[in-house]
């Protein structure tokens, strides 16, 4: 194959990589706006599925809840996260750093259904033996989703810390600054990037959680993709498609305008 | 000073204690005891309830210790597990799948791990990004969307129907096809990643040098690249193969009622036969059969780390 052709067989693969990523969204968008009911015919332009998807309360109740649990799940993990992230890249060696280093690997890739069949019942025993917590809900999918985040968040938090320059700190330091203000004023607005896009994978993480959620949930605290599950189960539900087109346009969003603030920076610089 | 400092081996003893009581021991304490408590300990209690027997109480299974205080703990659900042939079929199955689904999944993403790395600076953030657009969007959708894809009376079929290319619908939805296609689809970007992050700091010069001295591009390629990246190949399928042998929602949404996936039937054993000393050992056995390749990419990761 002469090097021009396996360029182009090279690019066509990618191509065709991509098309697989998002046909998928590209069947979403366009089929919420389907006025039929079925997804082999076109009903014709048509809006009515987002109409009813705003005023389906189950739908609506459950988006909230997820947002709320989303956002403080975030919040607590990027503290934690942060905090962990330091500890990988800038604490060196110390007693226990072996284990501490798997607690924060084995997370990204343990199998949802162990985190959360083992997390219920670690929620089930403590409530036998020390009395909390009381039944399951909000708080238990809370301390469940901030448990696996956590560890999402060190890893980001944990590359961008150990790519900064130190000399920086130093010479504040050298400059008589206390530790704290050091870190205060010029390590953690260095790190101000991967505290957000921990903060962001971390709000993503537990919007999408359905099986962890499932286990440690109680009655009264169905999550938005419970309420998703039980409804695409029983068949087709067009304005689960609207919600989705949704939630892509927002994610969409978000990516342009951080590309944007991307290239902006990158022209300037 | 009153007192001459210690020396020897019970300084280190004290520099090591002297960690955890300082103001760096206090930062490392907290995401550790919470990270021990709510990850390391519960797979203890899981161990621990898989001993016990399935008990009409609450909760439902029978206590490890008598009231005379005899231990009450068996192997009884194991034993269950191991003489059950469609367990272990499961368990053989699920590797299986995830393995096949890797596979998918590498000859997929390498290639586009490959151009995003050698593009220019700006093409390859927008690159990236589209990569990572589909999984900041809802897991669950998507796959919903794989399957009215994939349906009987879904997109495929409906075009090539009407293409005439097919005069019968081609079954996709409830096979093992199915599975791999849902599970390359979702995990793609997690085997991207980190081959991208291998390749974009590969050396590129020693290419050079292999094709300046007369290696042809596929050969060098072969010779040269494709083993420079193999960390990068082992993180991202380790990313993709853990995971997807314990998957529940693919399984459940795209493949047949009777699909062997141990995800599932985990689940099933739990929320519908309501048997959690069973459901418990499933998970235990899934977490041994996975402890090979959570080490394996845990060595990545430290590769990694020391890399950075």
């Amino acid at each position: 194959m002469s090097r021009r052709g396996g360029k182009v067989a090279l690019l066509g693969l990618v191509t065709a990589g991509f098309a697989f990523l998002y046909l998928p969204l590209v069947v979403l968008v366009l089929f919420s706006f389907n006025g039929s009911k079925l997804v082999s015919v076109w009903g014709g332009w048509s809006t009515k599925w987002y109409l009813e998807l705003f005023s389906n309360e189950q739908i609506l109740n459950a988006a909230w809840l997820s947002l709320k649990i989303a956002m403080i799940n975030a919040t607590g993990a990027t503290l934690l996260g942060t905090m962990a992230g330091l500890v990988l890249a800038r604490f060196g060696r110390f007693g226990g750093r072996a284990l501490f280093t798997g607690l924060i690997a084995a997370p990204l890739v343990m199998p949802d259904v162990i985190i959360g069949i083992s997390l219920l019942l670690t929620f089930v025993s403590m409530e036998q033996f020390i009395g909390w917590p009381h039944g399951r809900g909000i708080d238990t999918i809370l301390i469940a989703h901030i448990t696996f985040s956590t560890a999402y968040v060190a890893i980001v938090v944990q590359s961008r810390a150990s790519g900064l320059d130190r000399s920086i700190e130093e010479a504040a330091l050298d400059l008589g600054a206390r530790p704290i203000t050091a870190f205060l004023l010029i390590t953690l607005p260095m790190l101000a990037p991967a505290l957000a896009s921990g903060w962001l994978l971390a709000f993503t993480l537990s919007l999408d959680d359905l099986v962890i959620a499932s286990f440690v949930s109680g009655p009264g605290s169905s999550t938005l993709p419970m309420v998703i599950f039980s409804k695409v189960r029983l068949g087709v539900t067009p304005e689960i498609n609207a919600l989705a087109t949704l939630l892509i346009g927002a994610v969409a969003l978000a990516a342009g305008a951080a590309t944007w603030i991307q290239i902006r920076r990158s022209t300037k610089a | 000073m009153a007192e001459a400092p210690a020396s020897g081996p019970a300084s280190t003893v004290a520099a090591g204690k002297s960690f955890w009581f300082s103001g760096k021991g206090a930062v490392a304490g907290i995401p550790y005891l919470w990270l021990f408590v709510f990850f390391l300990v519960p797979f203890a209690i899981v161990f621990r309830i898989s001993l016990s027997e399935p008990m009409i109480a609450q909760p439902p299974y029978s206590p490890l210790f008598g009231a005379d205080g005899s231990y009450q703990g068996s192997f009884f659900n194991y034993q269950l597990l191991f003489d059950d042939a469609l367990f272990r079929g499961a368990y053989l199955n699920s590797l299986w799948v995830a393995g096949i689904s890797t596979l998918v999944t590498l000859l997929i993403g390498y290639p586009m791990a490959y151009v995003i790395a050698r593009a220019r600076p700006l093409v390859r953030n927008l690159l990236l990004m589209a990569v990572m657009l589909p999984f900041w969007s809802s897991f669950l959708l998507r796959v919903y969307a794989l399957k009215t894809i994939m349906a009987d009376t879904g997109l495929v079929n409906g075009v090539l129907l009407n293409l005439g290319l097919i005069d019968a619908p081609i079954r996709m939805l409830q096979t093992d096809f199915a599975l791999y296609v849902g599970i390359s689809y979702t995990y793609l970007p997690f085997m991207i990643l980190p081959l991208y992050a291998t390749l974009e700091r590969l050396d590129w010069s020693l290419v050079e040098a292999a094709e300046d001295l007369g290696c042809r591009p596929w050969k060098a390629f072969l010779l040269v690249t494709l083993p420079l990246s193999v960390p990068g190949m082992i993180a991202g399928a380790m990313l993709v193969f853990i995971p997807a042998t314990g998957e529940f929602v693919i399984p459940n949404m795209l493949g047949a009622s009777d699909t062997l996936m141990i995800g599932r039937m985990l689940w099933d054993t739990f929320f519908s036969e309501r048997d959690w000393t069973l459901a418990s050992s499933l998970a235990v056995v899934l977490l041994l059969l996975l402890v090979l390749p959570i080490m394996l990419f845990q060595i990545a990761e430290s590769r990694r780390e020391e890399r950075a």
